[in-house]
């Protein structure tokens, strides 16, 4: 079982109080790009997925605790988590993952 | 050399210490005709039908562990074909029409056992659902029938029916021609009979890279042994299938999921089938060795660890107890994992991608074991006419732009 930090809760807690929630970072169209959009562009949106196999950044769901969500970036090879960060946040750049690893 | 009961005894004679080896491990040639991206049963049985039956015999299989090595030696072998919709009854129950006489076809016992799949309904949904289930089936001519608690009882006798259990067995569904059949058999047959044809099967050769022409067409794959030349290059790599096709600039309707079983001590024969329940969440088989086999679903994660959590394997634990509970004070000896990659609507994707001359059979996610020759002959007609065959059409990378999705996902809820 996974032990996942919430930078909410800012503690270590084990997965099961946790519910993955897909890759991170795939921005929802806004209302007037829907109009416009292909049907390549929704696919993209819709269905088409990273599955990195290494750094993924991904959210989580903290909703057996304070139910908030958050975003990780987790290694898919080792399951390690190297960081998770606020909603809102910027994918973190390669300095800064680096820097996490440390 | 064949086997045959007379090989066997005269094999006997010498204490079983000089069988030859099944087939040879060989060093890559420069280029071939087609090159296929991975040794499990999917990849191996491709090259075997691209060999056998559409001529095309300068096959090479790259793997990059041993062949066998991925989801083919990892799965609890189900094999069925009572899928919901139209496309995939006739694509699952292709290759149940290949698991038959596959054995003679490959002079390799694969030990496929047509011991019965039964799906258990715990509540009036499951009860619809299946019967739903049984009456396409039949329109499809796919052998699925429905049996009232005292059938299935009689059917499978360790089921406890008695309606004072939580989740009360109120029925189930019964496809004959469904079960099991040994894992490694198959990848180990395939392998012996396609480089019998002439395909090399070429182990420890990771592919890194995929070379394209000045027209976009594949041109040849670097790989751990080298760089080796083909025009047609099929990817059946599973797990890593997003890894892979990655190495061509594609992105894939893909997610690669942790998906785990486990193994009992083994024991004398007490489980005469296959029986899975999608409400308690669990399916459960006893091998030839006599081990109970067990599974459910998969981690909630993408992961490419091959392994997952304790606490999904526990949770599977006591939905096994919860319908057995015979089976309470048995211990379990062997866990594991594989990674399975899972499409947005649990149909698998077999045929052409944007790239010239790459072809793709990948997405079967936690099912496609029982596919397994079907899957295989479908890729191998796929490469040889450059068109998909009228079987696996539907099952189009494109359905994702276009929306015809073959939406199985709402039709199963275990993984098997
Ligand atoms: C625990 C578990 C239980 C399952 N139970 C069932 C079941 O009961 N019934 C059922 O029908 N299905 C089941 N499945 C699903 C089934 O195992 C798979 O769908 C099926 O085996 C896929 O076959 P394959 O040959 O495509 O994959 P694999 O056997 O995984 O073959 C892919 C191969 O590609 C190789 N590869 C990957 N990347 C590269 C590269 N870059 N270069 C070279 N080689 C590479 C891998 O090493 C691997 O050997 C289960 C799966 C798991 C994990
Ligand atoms: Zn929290």
């Amino acid at each position: 079982m996974l032990l996942i930090h919430c930078p909410y809760c800012n503690k270590k807690r084990p997965e099961v109080e946790f519910a993955y929630a897909g890759e991170a970072h795939i921005e929802r169209p806004n209302g007037i790009n829907q109009l416009t959009m292909t049907d390549e562009e929704w696919s993209n949106f819709m269905f088409i997925r990273n599955n990195i196999r290494g750094e993924h950044a991904e959210r989580w769901w903290h909703n057996s605790g304070c139910n908030m969500f958050f975003n990780a970036i987790r290694n898919t090879q080792t399951d390690k988590f190297i960081m998770t960060y606020k909603m809102g946040e910027n994918l973190p750049t390669e300095k800064q993952i680096k820097a996490a690893k440390k | 050399m064949k086997f045959s009961a007379i090989s066997l005894f005269a094999n006997a004679l010498s204490g079983h210490k000089k069988w030859p080896s099944q087939f040879p491990n060989k060093d890559p040639k420069k280029e071939y005709d087609v090159i296929i991206i991975g040794g499990g049963a999917h990849g191996l049985g491709a090259a075997y039908y691209l060999a056998s039956k559409y001529g095309i015999t300068n096959v090479a299989v790259l793997e990059k562990g041993w062949i066998g090595g991925g989801n083919t030696g990892r799965n609890t072998t189900i094999i069925r074909s009572n899928y919901l919709f139209d496309e995939s009854a006739a694509l699952y129950d292709h290759a149940v029409d290949l698991w038959d006489g596959l054995s003679q076809e490959l002079n390799y016992n694969v030990m496929f056992s047509k011991r019965g799949v039964l799906m258990l309904a715990h509540n009036v949904h499951d009860v619809q659902s299946f019967k739903r289930h049984v009456y396409s089936n039949r329109l499809n001519d796919v052998d699925n029938q429905w049996l009232n608690p005292e059938e299935c009882k009689e059917f499978c006798p360790p089921l406890d029916i008695s309606s004072s259990r939580r989740y009360p067995v109120m029925g189930g569904a019964l496809q004959m021609r469904a079960g099991t059949a040994r894992h490694d058999s198959v990848a180990w047959g395939y392998a012996r009979a396609a480089s019998k044809l002439g395909v090399d099967i070429i182990q420890n050769c990771e592919v890194t890279g995929i070379r394209r022409d000045s027209l976009g067409n594949v041109a040849g794959v670097e790989t751990a042994k080298g760089y080796l030349k083909s025009k047609k290059i099929g990817v059946s790599a599973a797990g890593n299938t997003s890894v892979v096709m990655e190495m061509a600039g594609l992105r894939f309707p893909l997610e690669s999921y942790p998906l785990q079983a486990l193994v009992s001590e083994p024991i004398k024969p007490v489980f005469p089938c296959v029986v899975m329940s999608n409400a308690v969440h669990a399916y459960i088989s006893q091998s030839d060795k006599g081990e109970l086999v067990i599974g459910a679903g998969t981690d909630q994660y993408t992961s490419y660890s091959q392994r997952g959590a304790l606490h999904l394997q526990e949770h599977n634990l006591m939905s096994i107890c919860e319908i057995f509970p015979i089976f309470k004070r048995m211990r379990m000896l062997r866990s594991w994992g594989g990674v399975v990659d899972v499409t947005p609507d649990r149909s698998p994707i077999v045929g052409k991608t944007p790239v010239g001359g790459l072809y793709v059979n990948c997405g079967w996610g936690t099912g496609g074991f029982k596919a397994t020759p079907g899957a295989a002959n479908m890729l191998a007609y796929t490469i040889k006419h450059n068109e998909p065959h009228k079987i696996n059409a539907p099952f189009n990378l494109d359905r994702f732009i276009g929306g015809r999705l073959i939406d199985e996902a709402a039709a199963a809820a275990v993984a098997h």
